[in-house]
């Protein structure tokens, strides 16, 4: 397995559906002539608690590969957005019950849409701007009455 | 050239911002605001982190953040007093979010665009952090100002004494970006929401000298465990 491929397949902590290569945390891995991979990844929040598990989750990946000499370097520009989040992340959270972003378009974009999870029906409402984790807000469908977590565009 | 001071004062800002919101979880007045708050609590020590980071690294004297954060007594942090004053109650807590969001946003804002790379990075990346923050305690002041009397009331009454330390706030120089420069944006902001919550822009009153008991009470809790075992870790 090419470290690449390696680090390319360990899941974000917090929503365990998906990689951090979907979710667009991973920006670069690189092997220079030396063996020496550096991984380069960024956080979606600048808070997010996950990064210290997802830097050890890197390095277990990369040692289970036999790329034992690694370092994992944390960039902040250009700051992550959830319109990184790949295509295939996206089937992945909105079958997990976390409905995917809308294209963050602006500071605080308002999700235009947003499909309930559970029965699909693009009646919904908003409870709370701040959801679960950093990355959700809380959402309730008026047509099945369920709540539902819908990551924000951002 | 960014001086060490400069940096400091905005993760002090955004450090004892998140000390005092932490203090509000499971007290919010609903389960949505304290998980609310906790989110908020997190991107300002999010920003803390990589503000104080960044100072040690200027200083040069070999401090990182907790060495920063933990290590250094009230009359070395650098934060605007708003920071610091207590949250008698929920309106408190909002009307002070309202006063540092409507700064921190334009001023991340004008740091992304600004000379130093490494603050442009932090204000790159805050500043869409920020944005909900100004949100959020926009809507709480309009919900409690313009909701029943007694909400109107406390929500005015928050702002009032929260006044005298809106000065603060442009003070201070030595980086990309001079506070006093964010005044108008701030201005404009605070007054509108203030407006249309049916409460009143109070007169300039001047900030009381003296000194800080509020910023000593609370680094003596946010610092008692990591004085008492230095080095300690989870």
């Amino acid at each position: 397995m090419t470290p690449r491929e390696a680090v390319a397949a360990v899941v974000d902590p917090e929503l365990r559906v998906v990689t951090i290569d979907e979710l667009g945390i991973l920006r670069d891995v690189e092997t220079d002539e030396h063996g020496h991979v550096t991984v380069t990844i960024t956080p979606t929040y600048t808070g997010c608690p996950a990064m210290d598990v997802i830097r050890a989750d890197i390095g277990a990946a990369l040692r289970a590969a036999g790329h034992g000499d690694h370092e994992v370097r944390t960039i902040f520009a250009p700051a992550w957005t959830t319109d990184w989040i790949s295509a295939g992340g996206r089937d992945k959270l909105a079958a997990a019950g976390v409905a995917p972003p809308g294209p963050s378009g602006g500071p605080v974009a308002l999700s235009i849409g947003v499909r309930c999870t559970h029965c699909g029906s693009p009646d919904t409402e908003q409870l709370s701007r701040f959801g679960s984790t950093a990355c959700k807000a809380l959402w309730r469908c008026r047509a099945c009455g369920e709540p539902f977590d819908a990551m924000k565009a951002y | 050239m960014t001086t060490v001071d400069y940096v400091l004062r905005l993760g002090d800002d955004a450090l004892i911002t998140a000390q005092r919101l932490g203090a509000w979880y499971a007290a919010g007045p609903e389960m949505e605001e304290d998980v609310a708050l906790a989110n908020i609590a997190l991107d300002q020590l999010g920003a803390a982190r990589l503000l104080l980071t960044y100072a040690g690294e200027r200083e040069g004297a070999g401090r990182d953040e907790d060495a920063l954060a933990y290590q250094r007594d009230a009359a070395a942090f650098r934060n605007c007093r708003l920071v610091e004053q207590p949250e008698p109650d929920f309106a408190a807590v909002i009307a002070k979010l309202l006063l540092l969001s409507a700064f921190q946003l334009p001023l991340y804002e004008a740091l992304a665009a600004g000379a130093d790379e490494r603050l442009a990075a932090i204000g790159g990346k805050a500043r869409k952090e920020s944005a909900y923050h100004l949100d959020h305690s926009t809507l709480w002041t309009l919900r409690l100002g313009d909701g029943t009397d007694e909400s109107h009331e406390r929500m005015q009454a928050a702002i009032d004494a929260l006044w005298p330390f809106v000065d603060g706030l442009f003070s201070g120089e030595g980086g990309p970006v001079a506070p006093a420069a964010i005044r108008p944006a701030w201005t404009s902001t605070v007054e509108d929401v203030l407006k249309r919550a049916t409460l009143s822009v109070p007169a300039p009153v001047a900030e009381p000298a003296g000194e800080r008991p509020h910023l000593v009470e609370l680094l003596a809790e946010m610092q008692e465990l990591h004085r008492a075992h230095p080095g300690a870790r989870w």
